[in-house]
């Protein structure tokens, strides 16, 4: 039998839906039926928004889908006026202030405090210059995500940024793919550092020669969320740029087909990989969705994969000053778990202006690019206040910091998670030492098992849990240990469990403190040496890590308080916003009207 | 009136007659229950995993795991709530941190159509 959601969809779904969103924002947030509100929420994802979280009704998240995370001149002037100016609550944000913008993994931008009544106004602004929020959410081709500085990079072997303009012209708004089982990433990379990190998406293209062309090797299958992660898996595929669209009509209409739309839990196309195996699926994709020989696969280059890698070598992140084919410079700026204050926001437009081409670039670690700055501007450009906050050459523990949503905004949560891991980082640059040859220490923070900080592939994972403290529930964390990606792709091992919160700064300056104790050393042979000559290597942490076993690893973490305070140990799921002065449910103000102002409750 | 129930945003939220009534991240205490060793399992909820009536209760078997040993898995079928009158359509949760007996169902989650 079809899932209640597929039902909905199969009333309402895609384009058709903007029709009644702007006719609801039109009336007023009370003009949604209760009876209907979950059956045009699950559809409004389609367009990019989401429900916000109990005691926060008639607020919306919305996601603005960038593709490649490339965010064209001119744009981010309007992202940031619109924050500024639609994404403001009832209540502030004591690190970020009332309005802010997040730069999200998956190459996106999320705004909150949407109110249902200024969307309309809110895509005019957007689409005068060409953003949309169409596919950003829901069950069809999410923002397609790829090297950021694809076209701009000189490890890049294809420039991806064609094909990825390609595939979303073809798949946005395309009626054929709009209602899938479930949501549908892509990642599409051209480069031989891995940046697309398309083993974690369910369709990758991912470089690789064939008969001394350039193309792209196909990866299917991958994704993280809910303790089931899975690393995308060989089709033995090879396909040249210009079919590439041809290899992902293919794809996506396999999942179309087959895709479970009875149990949304198994509908990622990940568990059919699971339940078929690729050689299947291969043969399925050649016989019924392509009209053409798929060649086998060609060679690929993950063998010199370093992005996130934590192999302390080549771009790891973007974070930094790199010369661009052209001469011209890229500069990765850190924004700390990927927020930015609306004001900083169009601060950086102006400078990206200024000093730059006006385009801007967004990581899939939550940070900004700035490209095309001429040497001679370089100087100046680094010199700006405005970098004081967000800088190329950050503490590790600043530049590795990721965090999701969390209790904030989120319905799935369970612990808060941006504030949080922003006095984490803080406090770990201020007592970390990391040994002096690791300038990259990735903490990814995730609320829930959803994943959505990708808590699987970093040095240390977090992952948001509940304990009991003297008797009393408090947040707490799951640790993890040594995920990462490369050509050796591995997730992390989940080695502490439950640790109270105000304790993992405590447990993670500990495991560094026994880290840098025990590492050992090895003898590189003379041909083996790197560009450094160095005779002697010492383990990274990620081999560290892979060369121990769990137990022992536990050992190595040793959570305990510290000077660290936590302001968020009570249950923030509770409270109708966990910073706001009396954060009492009861104390909501939502519902709101289009002015913001409390509206009567039905009781 | 039937009482309509279905989970909501991969498993956050139960949903009954069209109003998000039970989300997760709550602690739940399940007492005579063979989901871990523990004598009362201090069972944090992550996800709704299977939702049904059987009059008046609203039941759901939840993921999440014990916080105290650690086990993890899907419960039994755990009352969340009641629906007394189906033709008003009320819902009354009950309270989590209360003590609470998964049971194994004997009737169908959904009335045969």
């Amino acid at each position: 039998m079809p899932s209640k959601v597929e039902n909905w969809k199969d009333e309402v779904y895609g384009n058709e839906i903007r029709d009644h969103l702007m006719e609801f924002a039109e009336q007023g947030w009370e003009a949604i039926p209760d009876d209907e509100q979950d059956a045009w929420f699950e559809r409004f994802k389609w367009w990019g928004l989401y429900h916000q979280r109990s005691g926060q009704e008639s607020y919306f998240m919305m996601r603005i889908g960038t593709p490649n995370g490339v965010i064209e001149p001119g744009q981010l002037e309007v992202i940031g006026e619109v924050a500024k100016e639609y994404a403001q609550g009832p209540a502030e944000n004591p690190e970020f202030g009332d309005a802010y913008c997040d730069w999200t993994t998956r190459q996106s931008i999320q705004l909150h405090w949407i109110k249902l009544e200024d969307i309309p106004e809110i895509f005019e602004r957007l689409e005068s210059v060409g953003l949309s929020t169409q596919q950003a959410c829901g069950d069809s081709w999410r923002n397609i995500v790829g090297c950021p500085v694809a076209g701009k990079d000189k490890h890049e072997h294809v420039d991806a940024w064609p094909v990825a303009q390609e595939l979303n012209e073809t798949f946005k708004g395309n009626d054929d793919y709009a209602n899938l089982p479930r949501k549908w990433k892509v990642a599409i990379t051209g480069c031989d550092e891995g940046c697309g990190q398309g083993d974690i998406n369910d369709l990758a293209f991912e470089p690789a020669e064939k008969g001394g062309e350039l193309g792209f090797n196909v990866r299917v299958g991958g994704g993280l969320s809910r303790k089931e992660p899975r690393l995308a898996r060989s089709l033995d595929v090879w396909v040249p740029p210009e079919q590439a669209a041809d290899v992902a009509h293919g794809m996506s209409a396999l999942f179309r087909e087959y895709g479970d739309r009875e149990d949304r839990f198994n509908a990622r196309i990940k568990f059919l990989v699971d339940e078929w195996g690729t050689e299947k699926m291969r043969s399925v994709l050649q016989e019924e969705f392509v009209d053409f020989e798929l060649p086998t696969a060609g060679e690929d280059m993950r063998d010199q994969y370093t992005y996130n890698t934590g192999t302390q070598a080549g771009h790891n992140d973007h974070v930094g000053v790199t010369e661009q084919p052209d001469g011209n410079y890229y500069v990765g700026l850190n924004v700390l778990v990927g927020r930015m204050g609306a004001d900083d926001t169009l601060e950086l437009a102006e400078l990206a202006d200024e000093y730059g081409s006006g385009e801007v670039r967004l990581t899939q670690r939550q940070n900004v690019i700035v490209t095309d700055i001429a040497e001679e501007d370089l100087d100046e450009f680094l010199a700006e206040p405005l970098l004081e906050d967000y800088s190329p050459d950050p503490s590790p523990f600043m530049r590795g910091s990721i965090a999701c949503t969390g209790t904030e905004f989120c319905s799935l949560s369970i612990v808060e998670t941006k504030n949080r891991q922003v006095r984490y980082a803080r406090w770990l640059r201020d007592n970390v030492d990391l040994p002096a040859d690791h300038d990259e220490f990735h903490i990814h923070l995730s609320g829930c098992t959803a994943s959505c900080a990708q808590p699987q592939i970093a040095d240390v994972s977090l992952r948001g849990m509940k304990t009991r403290k003297d008797g009393e529930p408090v947040e707490a964390l799951d640790i993890g240990l040594g995920g990462g990606l490369g050509d050796d792709p591995r997730f992390a091992d989940w080695v502490a469990m439950r640790v109270p919160a105000d304790e993992v700064p405590g447990a993670i300056k500990n495991l560094v403190e026994n880290f840098k104790e025990l590492r050992e050393e090895r003898a590189v042979p003379e041909g083996q040496r790197g560009r450094d000559g160095e005779a002697v290597e010492r383990e990274t942490f990620r081999d560290f890590v892979e060369a121990r076993d769990e137990e022992t690893l536990a050992d190595l973490v040793e959570p305990e308080e510290t000077d660290y305070e936590d302001p968020y140990m009570h249950n923030t799921k509770m409270t109708w916003y966990p910073y706001a002065e009396d954060d009492d449910m009861g104390a909501s103000p939502a519902p709101t009207d289009g002015q913001g102002q409390p509206l009567a409750s039905d009781d | 009136m039937t009482t309509d129930v279905h989970q909501l945003d991969d498993g956050a939220w139960i949903s009954v007659n069209d109003a998000r009534e039970v989300n997760v991240s709550d602690l739940w205490l399940l007492a005579r229950s063979d989901f871990c060793g523990c004598e009362t399992t201090d069972f944090l909820a992550e996800g709704f995993v299977e939702v049904g009536v059987d009059h008046p209760d609203i039941q759901a078997r939840i993921a999440g795991q014990c916080i105290a040993c650690g086990a993890s898995g899907v419960t039994d079928w755990l009352t969340v709530g009641r629906v007394v009158d189906p033709d008003v359509g009320e819902f009354y949760g009950v309270v989590p941190e209360s003590v609470h007996f998964p049971a194994k169902r004997t009737r169908l989650a959904r009335p045969e159509e």
